[in-house]
Formats: C-alpha cells, sequence, structure tokens
C-alpha cells in the first residue's frame, strides 16, 4: 500500500471487548484513529454501545504477528504427537468410586 | 495461480460449511464479490442516515427524538463495521469511501426514495429494517468470517430497529382518522420498494448462482423475499393497515402468500441513478465528506500535539 494511496487514513487499530471481568477479551473488530486516545473512545461508540464490554484494549493493527494459513498443519503439530499430554493417555484402576 | 485443484479444494472448505478468514487462500473472484457486496451494504447503512436523519428534529416528543437519534447512531456504527470486515480483504477504507462518493460504487436504491411524512419513517422502520433483518440473518451465517461476524452484531441492533417503526405504526393505524390516513399512506408507498430490496428475480439476478456457492449467500432473492412477505402480511393483519397489493393471496398448496407483480422498471430505473432522491442523497453525502474534512485535520492536529507534549514530558 503506498504512502500516496493511504494519505486519508489514519492507522488501523484492533479492538478487543472483555464482556465480563473474569472473561477473556474477544476480538471484536477494528477501527481507524489518528491516536490511541482517540481509538479507545471510538472503540467505545462503535463496539460497546449496548454494554458488549466492561474493558478494551486497542492495539494498532501493524503490532500483531500473525501465524498464516500455510503454517497451520506444521505449526502446531507437534500437539498430535504428544498424546501423554491428555489425561485420557493414562489407565487407571476404577477403584476410586463414590458410596452413596 | 487459481489451479483447478486450489479452487476445489476452496469449495470443499465452503461446503463442509468452515468459515474463510482473512488470510486464507481464496479466488479472486471471491474476494471481488465480497469487496463489491460488503462495500455496498457499508455505503447502504451510511446513507441510510440521510432519510431519517432528516425528521430527528421533527419528531413528535422528546421520545421519538431520542429513538431515532439512537437509530441513526446505529447506522453508522453498521457502516463501521461492514467498512472494517470489508478493509480485511485487502482494499483500503479511503479507496471505498472514494468509489462510493466519486465513482460507481453503488448502495441500496431504497434510500433514494423520499420521507415525506413522520408516518415513512414508522413504515422505513417495519419494512425497510425489517427486509434487512431477513437479508442480515441470512448473512450472518456467511462463509466469509468477517462479514459473518459483522452481520451478527448488525442483527442484534437491527431488532431494535425494527420493533420501534412496528410498534409507531401501530399507535398510528390506532390514532385519529387523520394518523390512520397517515400511516396507510406510507405503508401503500413503502410496500413495493421494500419487496425490491431483496434483489431482482432469481433468473434475472446474474450474482446470485455464484455468490450461493460459495455460501456468501445461503438462500435466493425470491426465497427471501417470500419469507418477508409471509411474516409482513401477518403483521399488517395484526395492526389493521392494508398492504397495497390486490393479488395477496394465501397458496393452501404451497403454505405461503402468493403476491402480485413487483413494477420493476421502476425498480431498474432508480437503480440506474434516476430515483427522486438519487442526486440529492449523493450531494449530502459529498458534502458531508468535504465539510467534515476539518473535523479529520483537527483530530489528526490534536493526536500529534498530545504526542509531542507527552514526548516533552517524558
Amino acid at each position: 500500500m503506498s504512502e500516496e494511496k493511504n494519505k486519508d487514513n489514519w492507522p488501523l487499530w484492533e479492538v478487543f471487548t472483555q464482556p465480563k471481568s473474569g472473561k477473556p477479551h474477544e476480538h471484536a473488530g477494528s477501527l481507524h484513529a489518528p491516536d490511541k486516545e482517540m481509538a479507545l473512545q471510538n472503540a467505545r461508540d462503535t463496539y460497546a454501545r449496548r454494554n458488549e464490554g466492561v474493558s478494551i484494549w486497542v492495539v494498532e493493527s501493524k503490532y500483531i504477528t500473525a501465524s498464516t494459513p500455510e503454517d497451520m498443519g506444521p505449526f502446531f503439530d507437534p500437539a498430535n504427537d504428544k498424546p501423554y499430554r491428555h489425561p485420557q493417555f493414562y489407565s487407571v484402576p476404577r477403584a476410586v468410586k463414590k458410596r452413596s | 495461480m487459481e489451479n483447478q485443484e486450489k479452487l476445489d479444494e476452496f469449495q470443499a472448505r465452503i461446503d463442509a460449511g468452515e468459515k474463510i478468514e482473512p488470510k486464507d487462500w481464496m479466488p479472486e473472484r471471491y474476494r471481488q464479490q465480497l469487496i463489491r457486496m460488503m462495500s455496498q451494504h457499508a455505503h447502504s447503512e451510511i446513507v441510510g442516515m440521510l432519510p431519517e436523519g432528516n425528521w430527528i428534529e421533527r419528531a413528535p416528543s422528546l421520545k421519538r427524538k431520542l429513538v431515532l437519534l439512537a437509530k441513526v447512531q446505529d447506522e453508522a456504527g453498521h457502516g463501521l463495521y461492514l467498512y472494517s470486515a470489508t478493509e480485511t480483504l485487502g482494499i483500503d477504507r479511503s479507496e471505498l469511501v472514494d468509489q462510493y462518493l466519486y465513482g460507481s460504487a453503488k448502495y441500496s436504491s431504497i434510500f433514494n426514495y423520499p420521507t415525506m411524512t413522520y408516518a415513512d419513517i414508522c413504515a422505513i422502520g417495519w419494512l425497510v429494517d425489517g427486509a434487512a433483518i431477513v437479508n442480515q440473518t441470512m448473512l450472518a451465517r456467511s462463509s466469509y468470517g468477517p462479514y459473518s461476524r459483522a452481520n451478527v452484531r448488525i442483527c442484534k441492533e437491527e431488532s431494535f430497529h425494527k420493533k420501534q417503526g412496528y410498534e409507531m405504526l401501530a399507535k398510528m393505524a390506532d390514532g385519529t382518522p387523520e394518523q390512520q390516513k397517515m400511516a396507510q399512506d406510507s405503508v401503500n408507498r413503502w410496500w413495493w420498494p421494500s419487496l425490491m430490496m431483496f434483489g431482482p428475480h432469481d433468473s434475472d439476478s446474474p450474482n446470485s448462482a455464484e455468490l450461493i456457492k460459495w455460501q456468501v449467500k445461503l438462500k435466493t432473492n425470491d426465497e427471501l423475499r417470500q419469507h418477508f412477505v409471509d411474516r409482513m402480511v401477518m403483521e399488517a393483519e395484526a395492526i389493521g393497515v392494508s398492504l397495497p397489493d390486490p393479488d395477496l393471496e394465501y397458496n393452501e398448496e404451497t403454505g405461503h402468500w402468493d403476491f402480485g407483480d413487483i413494477p420493476w422498471d421502476e425498480f431498474w430505473n432508480v437503480v440506474k441513478g434516476n430515483g427522486v432522491m438519487n442526486r440529492e442523497r449523493m450531494k449530502a453525502r459529498r458534502n458531508a465528506h468535504e465539510n467534515g474534512e476539518w473535523v479529520r485535520e483537527a483530530a489528526t492536529e490534536y493526536a500529534r500535539k498530545q504526542k509531542l507534549s507527552q514526548e516533552k514530558a517524558s
């Protein structure tokens, strides 16, 4: 994207809202704003008009590094060959029974 | 680049009901169709603020002013969600706005009709937002992740729009003879245009088959239109307004309401830019954009100064 073409656009920000305390922040969408204060303000106006959040994070999109879809297989592969990380891997005697 | 193998793989993902995310591989045509459709949807939300904004000052009570203000603010929000979602396809916001204000991008023809009385605001809420919900509920299940999520968000707000319109229309239809006449007159004028909102007949809709194959849309224009008619007939009966179509008749066999011929000549005329309000709407949008330049400049300048003073303080 050339500078010229982008001249009217403020930086892009990603918005994350936390629906209530104790819940994780979730991606809500994105917006343009000239700085972080205004990004936060715009995020409140755009993505939380109906109590969608008790907390908002904004982060400039360019600072997000993401895995690529092509990575999908190999990148997450190591999880599959370590079944011993899961409790189902282990067999134990069924001795521990709850008595009623 | 777009070999058959990749296309098949893409189609298989779609058929399996998977969502496509911004960084996933997608056919160029899929990307272009989405940009066209999503930006058109965004432009429509934005231009939709005009016919209603026109009535904020003249709404009959403080309550109705508040409701209308909130509704217009929501439309702006919907436009923003959709622009953001469209940008994930690799197109710049300013380019989308340019195509809209100075290029050939379209918006929904429904907004090229004038709002002549306050009853029109009621009818728009009921019919136009009612039609929009039918469409957007379907689009909330669209195959493109960001579009689907934007529509989920929109639907949550849209049902307030429809309900406030229906409530007001019901009140009017139950009011003085004058109010009843106003309500009926506005329904008469908005009924056919709201049926046209679903687009041309399936047989005349060049994009439909492709969009359905890719699950961008899940139902055809005619299917959605029928769903809308079935619903609205019941809702009209419930508040005692009549729909201006002598051919409306319940079909025992299909379980649906049959309806008369849609005046398509008028539809195409409005699409081509000859509606009552086409020129005025575009003029108002361009004015808003150009005369709002100073606001954007001021915000940029404010941000620059804030940054400077923070740097000095540290």
